[in-house]
């Protein structure tokens, strides 16, 4: 017998590039012919979007309507009121990142990107100079954070309580008068991503909460609240967005008691939140049933009442399981939102209507959809990194 | 003891049982007070309108042109068969982009996880891409951007095989019934019932005797064969084949998909191919590696591993994610109406805007789509639960 001590090394292919091509790309004849189609694939849609993108494409038309596609028809008067609440958002972003993410490179990078922004895209000048303030706002943020996390981390949170009503106030403003920068901008006035953005965190936001509602109430013991919820949920996952938007638009006025009437901006944040919270229902119940019987027991031992059960015990986990999912569906919100187009609504999609219907950007359909299509991407994109992220820090399926 | 324990009464209000009760008749009161005052509401703005909710209008003469029918349909045809006329719009294009949503859906997934590096970003790249975007602006996209900027009828490209693509709609080869495509249709019923006699046959001798004979394959052969034999043997072909070609300033001859049907079909059917894709990607991989070489200890090859080990498997995790993909198409193809594609969604707004009958037709529209659902789910549960595992 040889001695087990003095056994041989398992054999070590060494990987040089010639074996790692003949492993990955020409292992047998069909996979040669695979990757030679798939280059040609690759070479072909290359070429033909680089010579589009570089020579054909005019991209004056994106650069002329910068500030339309930004925030629609927004009066210019009271623009900085929207970077007021910009830089806000930019400062809590940068303190909760020096705060809790104190050695991301991601977070650095993050911040940089209002400064990017500003040198890569053509905006105007007092534009160019807030974008760049932004920058050095959100690093102040994140330096703070940093130096003094135990001392900040209230007010942070506080802040970010707070940040919705500040932005719909500072978006739409409060002063009587019809002048000035403190005078009210009508929601027929936002646009552009101004608007995609306030309806999706509005619609985020609320449909939250109803969500979490919703899928308790599926799980409830009570029959008239369980039949309610599972009746609600169904009914609304079975019809299209569109429908739910239409009705929000033609109906809710029908609704309301003589005399009040409702927002059209409104109404289309009603309809994608209602819609939205029976999608989340869903998920929430997914993590509600993944949580073992024995914590229920557990926290009832302990004295706890459903609803701290609920509260301290069950939600916490539960949610953090289905961050991912969670996640998933803020993103489908975000897309969703383009919706509100159909009904008329002049949001990034809605805009570029009136962006092509100027005569001297006729039949550049083209540019226009691919930059607002590069935005909705780059913006998902990000959120569903920045999930990965959290998940990551979180320890979700570690623990 | 007993006697103790109903002596020690508690006061109703903290009754468990008696609350819970309670609770749920304050829970009906609510919601009815709240839906009775919606409905109050309404039915006064609607009186102060002139309007009573009924669907007596439908037989009224609708008056509008609609593109494409599947069916005939004029200006002087009833609201209700402009309405089915949508309604056959919506199921055509649902069935179109569900056929080939998930032919390339499973193409994507299994070239998701192949071992060739180039075909797997390929895929990895493409589902990146696609699931990232907002499917209404890939559809207007298509439209505004790829079917309407194709060159002008008379500079049509020509693609072999007889295809035009023009910006007044994509021409492809189509067959016309010549007189003895009857018979054929006969033959084709022949086939048919052939092929379910060979399906039929082939299971039981599957159960019988624990062998797996590739049925389906069988099945198809049969049927193809007889139509194949069909086709040869009439005197005249059944099917007369015509080309499309460039008359005047439009294209006739053939079949002539619109602009508008290419952009919806190609949108959703490459949108939820994406989805359809990753689905497939994770029942694949759903299928423990240990049963895999367990196949091969067995003596399986490849090709039978693959059909009879993780096929069958993958499809239990693929089958509930994939019926949601299927319904969401399906409810996506509402968004025909953002490229002017005359679905039930376009054509009941269309109603609506004539009539002004917006509760009716959005009350109709919402119990279609439920319907779609509601038909699709039990089908694909139907589905589900006969590939489900058996267990004791």
């Amino acid at each position: 017998m040889a001695n087990l001590d003095t056994a041989l090394p398992p054999l070590t292919e060494r990987s040089t590039i010639l074996r790692w091509l003949r492993k990955n790309l020409f292992g047998s004849w069909l996979d040669s012919l695979l990757t030679i189609v798939g280059l040609l694939i690759v070479y072909w849609a290359l070429k033909g979007f680089l010579t589009w993108a570089f020579t054909a494409a005019e991209w004056r038309v994106v650069s002329a309507n910068l500030r339309l596609l930004m925030i629609g028809q927004y009066p210019i008067e009271q623009v900085g009121r929207l970077w007021l609440w910009l830089a806000f958002l930019v400062f809590l972003t940068g303190t909760s990142f020096g705060i809790w993410a104190r050695q991301s490179r991601f977070a650095v990078g993050v911040l940089m990107l209002p400064a990017v922004l500003a040198l890569v895209f053509p905006f105007e000048g007092a534009a160019r100079t807030w974008l760049l303030a932004l920058t050095v706002i959100g690093v102040a943020g994140w330096l703070g954070g940093r130096t003094k996390p135990e001392v900040l981390k209230r007010s942070v949170i506080a802040g970010w309580v707070i940040a919705l009503p500040i932005i719909i106030l500072l978006t739409h403003g409060f002063s009587e008068s019809t002048t000035g920068f403190w005078a009210v901008a009508k929601t027929n006035l936002w646009g552009g991503l101004l608007l995609t953005f306030l309806l999706t965190v509005v619609a985020i936001l609320f449909s939250f909460p109803l969500g979490v509602l919703l899928a308790l109430g599926r799980r409830s013991e009570l029959p008239a609240v369980r039949w309610f919820s599972v009746l609600y949920i169904e009914l609304v996952r079975g019809v299209p967005l569109i429908t739910i938007l239409f009705m929000a638009q033609l109906m809710l006025p029908l609704f309301l008691p003589e005399g009040m009437t409702i927002d059209r901006v409104l109404r289309a944040m009603v309809g994608i939140t209602l819609f939205s919270a029976a999608y989340l229902a869903e998920n929430v119940r997914g993590g509600l049933q993944a949580i073992p019987k024995g914590q229920y027991e557990a926290a009832q031992a302990l004295g706890l009442s459903g609803a701290q059960t609920m509260i301290f015990i069950i939600l916490p986990q539960a949610l953090r399981l289905i961050i991912p999912i969670l996640v998933g569906q803020f993103i489908a919100v975000f897309k969703d939102t383009a919706l509100v187009a159909i009904v008329g609504l002049l949001d990034l999609v809605g805009i570029a209507k009136t962006v092509l219907a100027q005569p001297e950007f006729l039949g550049l359909q083209r540019e226009v959809y691919v930059f607002i299509s590069l935005i909705y991407w780059v913006l998902s994109y990000g959120m569903s990194y920045l999930s990965q992220r959290l998940e990551e820090r979180l320890g979700v399926g570690k623990r | 003891m007993q006697r103790e324990t109903s002596q020690t009464t508690i006061p109703f209000w903290r009754d468990e049982r008696v609350l819970k009760v309670l609770g749920q008749i304050a829970f009906v009161i609510l919601v009815g007070l709240f839906f009775s005052v919606i409905f109050r509401n309404m039915m006064t703005g609607l009186a102060k309108q002139g309007i009573t909710l009924s669907l007596g209008f439908l037989r009224g003469v609708s008056g509008f042109d609609i593109a494409e029918t599947l069916f005939p349909y004029d200006r002087n045809s009833t609201y209700l068969q402009a309405y089915q006329i949508g309604l056959l719009n919506t199921l055509l294009v649902s069935v179109v982009g569900i056929f080939f949503a998930t032919i390339l859906g499973v193409v994507l997934g299994v070239a998701r996880l192949s071992t060739n590096f180039i075909i797997n970003r390929l895929a990895a790249f493409y589902l990146e891409l696609i699931r990232n975007l907002s499917l209404l602006v890939f559809l207007i996209f298509w439209y505004l951007g790829v079917f309407l900027k194709l060159p002008k009828v008379k500079e049509a490209i020509i693609w072999t095989g007889n295809i035009f693509l023009s910006n007044r709609g994509v021409g492809i080869p189509w067959g016309i019934p010549t007189a003895s495509f009857p018979t054929f249709r006969l033959i084709l019923l022949f086939g048919f019932i052939l092929a379910l006699i060979v399906f039929f046959s082939l299971r039981a001798y599957s159960q019988r005797t624990g062998r797996a004979p590739l049925t389906l394959l069988w099945t198809l052969l049969t049927f193809l064969l007889v139509a194949a034999a069909g086709w040869i043997l009439l005197p005249e072909k059944p099917l007369a084949i015509d080309l499309p070609r460039v008359q005047g300033l439009r294209l006739t001859g053939g079949k002539i998909l619109t602009p508008e049907f290419m952009a919806l079909t190609s949108g959703l059917t490459l949108y939820t191919a994406a989805f359809i894709g990753e689905v497939v990607r994770a029942g694949i991989q759903s299928v423990s590696k240990g049963q895999v070489e367990a196949a091969r200890a067995l003596g399986l090859n490849g090709f039978q591993t693959l059909r009879l080990v993780v096929f069958p498997q993958a499809l239990r995790v693929i089958v509930p994610p994939l019926t949601s993909q299927y319904l969401n198409l399906i409810k996506n193809s509402s968004l025909a109406i953002s490229v002017g594609y005359p679905d039930v969604f376009y054509v009941s707004n269309t109603i609506q805007n004539q009539t002004g009958r917006a509760v009716e037709m959005i009350g109709m529209v919402m119990l279609t789509y439920l319907a779609f659902s509601l038909i699709t789910s039990l089908l694909m549960n139907w589905y589900n639960k006969k590939i489900k595992l058996v267990e004791r």
